[in-house]
C-alpha cells in the first residue's frame, strides 16, 4: 500500500499532525513511534502547565498526550510502535521509508508525504566538557525525569542541578517531592533559561537556590558521584578564581540544551538551518526535499507544546495541500535574523500558500527590556511586536498578516531588537 | 592449581592468555576490575602505529613494525574494526623535515614497509583540511586505527572460548612465593599457579614488589583526549601526528574506526595512579595545539573528553629499562613481567604475545603439549548498523529482538546486547556494554539508551534494576534505590 | 500600605504582578493580562495554593508508576503531608485518566486524580 502521510514519531508534534492531515483529507496516514506507547516526551512529563492555549484548560503532559492520542484513535489513524525509522529516500513523487520492528522484521513503505516529527535530545556532559571524573550519578535531566516519572526509581538522594532550563526546574521540585535533597541550581547565564513561573514554584516554594552567573568547574567521585566544585563566572563567562566551592553531593542533573534530532533529515539530504540544528522549513513547515515536512522540535527547541501543535497543524495542512497538488513552491520571502535575534523559523515564505497570516518563532539571544521587535523588507519597517521583557528563554511569536506582506513582490524580511520607535 | 595465572586482562593480560591457549594449560586470568580492558586499553589514541619512531636497539622498535603487520589476521580472527588508513607525521619548517627524514631513516631500519617522504602538495592533496603551512610530511601507509577495548574484550573472550578461566572483581593484594607455587591473594577467592605472567599494566611494579626486590618503576602520566560527532569524522583520512620535539609527541589528530574524530594526548606526569580527572587547563592546551595542524576542527561538535594514562617505565636501582618494556623472566623464578607496556604496545601485542609464549613461557615448562582444538576466532559478532539490507531483514527473522533499536545515536539493537551479556567475558555493567556494542557512546551519551540498557541487562543477568552498576562492581551505582519508599518490587 | 511585586504562575507568560492590599481584605492588583492573575495574587498572600503533579505504585500495569496530581490546587503549606499520603497508595490497573486515587486528600475536600490511562498488562 502506498501512503498519503507518513508521520515520523508519535509524539505531540506526529499526533497534531496526523490528526490534522486525516481532516484535511488525507486517506492513508500512518505514525510509526520508536518508543513502546504514543506520546512522547510528555508521558514523563507529568507536571501540569500543558495546553493552556490549545484547550483552555490546564494538563499534565500526559493529559495532554492523551487528548491527541484519543483523537487519532477516532480517527482511525493507524500506528506502529517500537518502530525505528532507519532512512528515508526520495524517489521523486514517492518516498520510502526503511524501518524496523520486532513484529514485521525490515520493511520498507512508500509514502507521497512524510512529516518529520522526531523532537530533540538533550546535550550532555560530553558536549559541555565538565572537567573532573566521569563517575556515575551524572544525568541529564530528563534521564532522571523518565527514571522517576515512569520506571519509579531514584537516581539519588543529595542533588546539584547545572542549567536552568525548565526540565532541570522541574526536576528540582520532583525530586524534592520525591524525598531527595536538591542543594541548587547553578546557571552559567547572568539569567534563567526556563520560564519564571518553574523558578517561583520549583524553586522558591521549596527554597532551592539558583545560583546565577555560576558553573561546575570540577566533577568528583572516580565510581559514583562523590561532590562538584562550583564557582562564579564573570561578564565573558569566565570563572572568577577563589569563587570555588565544594558542594557534596551523589546526584548531578543536567539541563544544558536541547538539540533537535536530525540524523534521518541529514541522511536524507534536506538542507539544515545551523543556527536551529533543524531543517530549512517554508511556511506550511515544507522543507528542502518535495513532499517532506517537519514541524515541532526537530525544527527548532520550543518552551510550549502548544505551539508544537499549532505547527503540526500547519505541517498537516501542507503535506495534504502537496498531495493534492496544492502546494505553491515559488518561494517570495526568506528570512533573516538581525541584531538581538537568534533564529527565525519559517526561514522562508510562499505567499500564496498563506491563509490570512504568518506567525513566525523566533528567539532573542540575550535579556532585552523596553525593547521591541521590528520586522523590515528593506528599509520599509512592516510590522512590530511589543512584549514587556524579550527572554532567550520564551520563544516569541510574531504574526504579520497575508495583507501586510502582499505588499512586496518578494524579499528578505529582516528581524531586529531595536528600541521603541 | 593452575598452570599459568596472569594478572591484569588489559590488552596485554588477554592476548597472552589467548596465545597461551595454542598449548594444553591450565590458565586463570585475573583483573581487579568489573571487565576486562578497563584501565589504559580503555582510554588511548586506538593508533596501530607503523613503527618509525622507537629506537632500533630496543624491544619496542623490534616489536612495533612486526606487530602492525599481524593486524588484518588478527582483527580478522577476533573480530574487531581495524582500518589501515595511513598516517603522517607533518613538519612547518625545514627543522621539522630533518627531524623527518630521521624518523624516515629509523623506520627503514626497524622495517617499516612503505615510508614515503611526501612535499607539500602531495600532503595537501592527501589531506585538504591540514594547515596550509605545512611543507612537507613522513607518510606511513601501514598505520592504522583499531578500536583497543574491542580488541581486548575479544581477545578475552577468545581466551575464554579455549578454556582459559577468566575471574573480574579479582583485585590482587598479595603474592607468596612457595617456591614451586605462587599464592595470588585477592579480594575474591585466592588462587594458585605455577607460574604468573604479571601484566598489571600501572601497578606491575606493585605487583612485582609483592614476589621480590624491585628493579622498575612505572610513573603514571596523564593524556587528555576530546572525541567528535561522527560528523566530524572526515576532517582527515589518515593519523595526524605533529612533528616529534624534545617537549614530547605532540598532539594527535586521528580518524577513529567508527566514524568519529580523536585528538589528543598530552602527558602530564600525576602520583596517583588511578587520576582520570580531566582538567579544564590541560583541555584548552590540547585544543589549542591540535589546531595547529587542523585548523577547522569544529569544537562545537565535541561528544566526549577523558583523559587516560600511560604506564612510563623508568630507570632504579638495579637495571637500567630506559623507557623500554619490560618482558622477561623476572629474578623470582617462574615470575614474568610483562611491565612498562605502553604505546607502541597496542601495535606490537600480536608479536609480544607470540614471544612471551614461544620465548619465554614455552622453554620454562617441560613437556608442553599443543592444544590441537585451539580455535584463533571469536564467533562473530553481528553489528546490524553494518549490515546490508537483506542481511538484516534475515537476522530480524532469526532474531526478532534485532529488529528493536535501543541505541538511536549507533544503531545497536536489543539483539546485540543480549549477546554481549551472554558471551564468554561477557558484559555485567553499562560500560561494558557500551564498550562491547557502542551503545551510549554517540552523540546524546546515553541519555535515551541508558535506562534502557541497566533494564536488558538486569532481565538477562535476573538481578535487579539498581543492582546494575555504570561501572565498578558495588560502588558505581546508577540508582539509588524506588520512589515512594516501595523495597521489592515484581 | 503593603505591596508586594509576584511572577503569575497560572500560566507560562508568567506576568509580573503587583499587588497591595488597600484595606484589610480589599487588594489591589496590576500588571495581569488575564482575568485569573488578579485572583492568583489574591491567593499568594492570603492562602497559596498550588497543583501538586506527582506518582503512585501501580500493579500490573505496563510500567511500575501511575502519573497522579490533585484535581484542585492544595494548601502549599500542606504539600508534603500530602506526599506522605500519596506515597502510600498502590492501585490496580485498569486506570483510566481522571479516576480517584486518593479520596479528599488531607480532608481538604480535594481528590488526587491520575492523569493517564493505564491499561491492565
Amino acid at each position: 500500500m502506498i501512503y498519503d502521510v507518513v508521520i515520523l514519531g508519535g509524539g505531540p508534534a506526529g499526533l497534531a499532525a496526523a490528526v490534522e492531515a486525516k481532516n484535511a483529507g488525507a486517506e492513508n496516514v500512518l505514525i510509526l513511534e520508536r518508543d513502546r506507547e504514543l506520546g512522547g516526551i510528555l508521558n514523563q512529563c507529568i507536571h501540569n502547565g500543558f495546553g493552556l492555549h490549545t484547550f483552555n484548560e490546564e494538563l499534565t503532559g500526559p493529559e495532554y498526550a492523551e487528548r491527541y492520542i484519543d483523537q487519532v484513535i477516532a480517527l482511525n489513524i493507524p500506528y506502529l510502535l517500537n518502530t525505528m525509522v532507519l532512512d528515508l529516500h526520495d524517489n521523486g513523487a514517492l518516498k520510502s521509508i526503511h524501518m524496523i520492528n520486532e513484529e514485521n522484521g525490515y520493511l520498507i513503505i512508500e509514502a507521497r508525504a512524510v512529516i518529520l516529527t522526531m523532537g530533540c535530545r538533550e546535550r550532555t556532559s560530553g558536549a559541555i566538557g565538565i572537567p573532573g571524573y566521569r563517575p556515575s550519578g551524572v544525568f541529564t535531566a530528563g534521564t532522571a525525569q523518565r527514571f522517576i516519572n515512569m520506571e519509579g526509581y531514584l537516581p539519588g538522594k543529595e542533588v546539584v542541578i547545572l542549567g536552568s532550563g525548565d526540565i532541570g526546574l522541574i526536576m528540582a521540585r520532583r525530586m524534592t517531592l520525591e524525598g531527595a535533597h536538591v542543594q541548587a541550581v547553578c546557571e552559567l547565564m547572568p539569567y534563567s533559561n526556563g520560564l519564571v513561573r518553574n523558578i517561583v514554584q520549583c524553586l522558591d516554594d521549596y527554597n532551592i537556590p539558583l545560583k546565577l552567573s555560576h558553573t561546575i568547574t570540577f566533577i568528583h567521585g572516580k565510581d559514583r558521584l562523590e561532590g562538584v566544585t562550583i564557582a562564579k563566572v564573570d561578564e565573558k563567562l569566565k570563572v572568577i578564581p577563589k569563587t570555588e566551592e565544594f558542594i557534596p553531593c551523589d546526584t548531578l542533573l543536567l539541563s544544558v540544551g536541547l538539540i533537535p534530532e536530525n540524523e534521518i533529515t541529514r541522511n536524507a539530504g534536506i538542507v539544515i538551518d545551523n543556527r536551529t540544528n533543524g531543517a530549512i522549513v517554508g511556511e506550511l513547515r515544507q522543507t528542502s526535499m518535495p513532499g517532506v515536512f517537519a514541524c515541532g522540535n526537530v525544527v527548532h527547541v520550543h518552551d510550549l507544546v502548544d505551539f508544537v501543535s499549532e505547527e503540526a497543524v500547519l505541517a498537516g495542512k501542507g503535506a495534504v495541500n502537496y498531495i493534492n497538488g496544492d502546494l505553491a513552491s515559488e518561494i517570495t520571502f526568506t528570512t533573516s535574523n538581525g541584531d538581538g535575534i537568534g533564529y527565525v523559523v519559517p526561514q522562508q515564505v510562499a505567499i500564496k500558500n498563506v491563509a490570512d497570516k504568518v506567525t513566525f518563532y523566533m528567539r532573542v539571544r540575550q535579556v532585552f527590556q523596553d525593547q521591541v521587535v521590528n520586522a523590515y523588507i528593506g528599509d520599509q519597517l512592516i510590522a512590530t511586536k511589543k512584549e514587556p521583557k524579550l527572554l532567550p528563554a520564551e520563544m516569541i511569536n510574531f504574526n504579520i498578516t497575508k495583507d501586510v506582506l502582499a505588499q512586496y513582490p518578494a524579499g528578505e524580511i529582516r528581524f531586529v531588537v531595536e528600541e521603541a520607535r | 592449581m593452575y598452570d599459568i595465572a596472569i594478572i591484569g586482562a588489559g590488552i596485554a593480560g588477554s592476548y597472552i592468555a589467548r596465545e597461551l591457549t595454542r598449548y594444553k594449560l591450565d590458565i586463570v586470568l585475573l583483573d581487579g576490575e568489573n571487565d576486562v580492558g578497563n584501565q589504559i586499553t580503555m582510554a588511548n589514541s586506538a593508533i596501530v602505529h607503523a613503527g618509525f619512531d622507537a629506537s632500533a636497539t630496543k624491544l619496542k622498535g623490534k616489536f612495533n613494525a612486526p606487530g602492525n603487520i599481524m593486524y588484518e589476521k588478527v582483527c580478522d580472527d577476533l573480530d574487531v574494526p581495524f582500518k589501515r588508513c595511513g598516517s603522517l607525521v607533518v613538519a612547518h619548517d625545514e627543522y621539522e623535515m630533518a627531524t623527518i627524514h630521521d624518523l624516515y631513516q629509523n623506520g627503514l631500519k626497524n622495517g617499516v614497509p612503505g615510508l614515503q617522504i611526501l612535499f607539500k602538495n602531495a600532503v595537501h592533496a592527501m589531506e585538504p583540511n591540514l594547515n596550509k603551512a605545512i611543507c612537507g610530511a613522513l607518510y606511513a601507509p601501514t598505520a592504522g586505527i583499531v578500536s583497543p577495548f574491542e580488541l581486548c574484550i575479544h581477545a578475552a573472550e577468545n581466551a575464554v572460548d579455549n578454556g582459559v578461566t577468566l575471574k573480574t572483581n579479582h583485585l590482587v593484594s598479595d603474592i607468596k612465593n612457595h617456591h614451586g607455587h605462587f599464592e595470588i591473594i585477592t579480594n575474591g577467592e585466592n588462587v594458585k599457579a605455577k607460574y604468573v605472567i604479571n601484566a598489571a599494566g600501572l601497578y606491575a611494579d606493585d605487583i612485582y614488589a609483592m614476589v621480590g626486590k624491585p628493579y622498575f618503576k612505572l610513573r603514571a602520566r596523564k593524556g587528555h583526549y576530546f572525541i567528535f560527532d561522527k560528523e566530524a569524522g572526515a576532517l582527515v583520512n589518515s593519523v595526524i601526528f605533529p612533528c616529534p620535539s624534545k617537549k614530547g609527541k605532540g598532539i594527535l589528530v586521528a580518524p577513529t574506526v567508527h566514524g568519529n574524530l580523536l585528538i589528543g594526548p598530552d602527558a602530564e606526569p600525576v602520583s596517583d595512579k588511578s587520576d582520570l580527572a580531566t582538567t579544564g587547563e590541560r583541555l584548552d592546551y590540547i585544543k589549542e595545539n591540535a589546531l595547529k595542524n587542523c585548523p577547522d576542527l569544529p569544537f562545537n561538535k565535541i561528544i566526549r573528553s577523558y583523559a587516560g594514562l600511560r604506564n612510563t617505565p623508568v630507570r632504579d636501582t638495579f637495571t637500567t629499562t630506559d623507557g623500554d618494556f619490560i618482558i622477561e623472566e623476572s629474578p623470582v623464578r617462574g615470575f614474568i613481567n610483562v611491565a612498562g607496556y605502553e604505546s607502541p604496545g597496542l601495535s606490537s601485542i600480536p608479536v609480544v604475545a607470540r614471544y612471551v609464549v614461544e620465548s619465554i613461557v614455552k622453554p620454562m615448562i617441560p613437556n608442553i603439549e599443543e592444544n590441537h582444538n585451539y580455535n584463533p576466532k571469536v564467533r562473530k559478532h553481528l553489528r546490524f548498523d553494518e549490515m546490508t539490507d537483506a542481511e538484516k531483514v534475515e537476522i530480524i527473522k532469526a532474531d526478532p529482538k534485532y529488529g528493536k533499536v535501543i541505541c538511536r545515536c549507533e544503531t545497536i539493537t536489543e539483539g546485540e546486547i543480549i549477546d554481549v551479556i551472554h558471551r564468554n567475558a561477557g558484559a555485567r555493567s553499562v560500560k561494558a556494554v557500551k564498550k562491547r556494542t557502542r551503545a551510549g557512546m554517540g552523540r546524546c551519551q546515553g541519555g535515551f539508551c541508558s535506562p534502557r540498557v541497566v533494564e536488558i541487562l538486569a532481565r538477562e543477568l535476573n538481578v535487579r534494576l539498581d543492582d546494575i552498576m555504570y561501572d565498578q562492581q558495588d560502588s558505581a551505582y546508577i540508582l539509588s534505590g524506588h520512589t515512594k519508599s516501595v523495597k521489592e518490587e515484581a | 500600605m503593603m505591596k508586594k511585586e509576584l511572577t503569575c504562575i497560572v500560566c507560562p507568560i508568567g506576568c509580573q504582578l503587583t499587588i497591595a492590599e488597600k484595606a484589610a481584605g480589599a487588594y489591589d492588583v496590576t500588571g495581569h493580562t488575564c482575568k485569573r492573575g488578579p485572583q492568583y495574587a489574591i491567593n499568594e498572600m492570603t492562602n497559596p495554593t498550588r497543583v501538586i503533579p506527582t506518582t503512585v505504585v501501580i500493579k500490573n500495569a505496563m510500567l511500575p508508576r501511575l502519573p497522579v496530581k490533585t484535581a484542585e490546587p492544595i494548601p502549599k503549606g500542606q504539600i508534603f503531608d500530602a506526599m506522605a499520603i500519596i506515597n502510600q497508595v498502590v492501585v490496580e490497573a485498569p486506570i483510566k485518566t481522571g479516576d480517584v486515587v486518593v479520596k479528599d486528600l488531607l480532608g481538604l475536600g480535594i481528590d488526587v486524580v491520575a492523569t493517564r490511562t493505564m491499561d491492565k498488562n
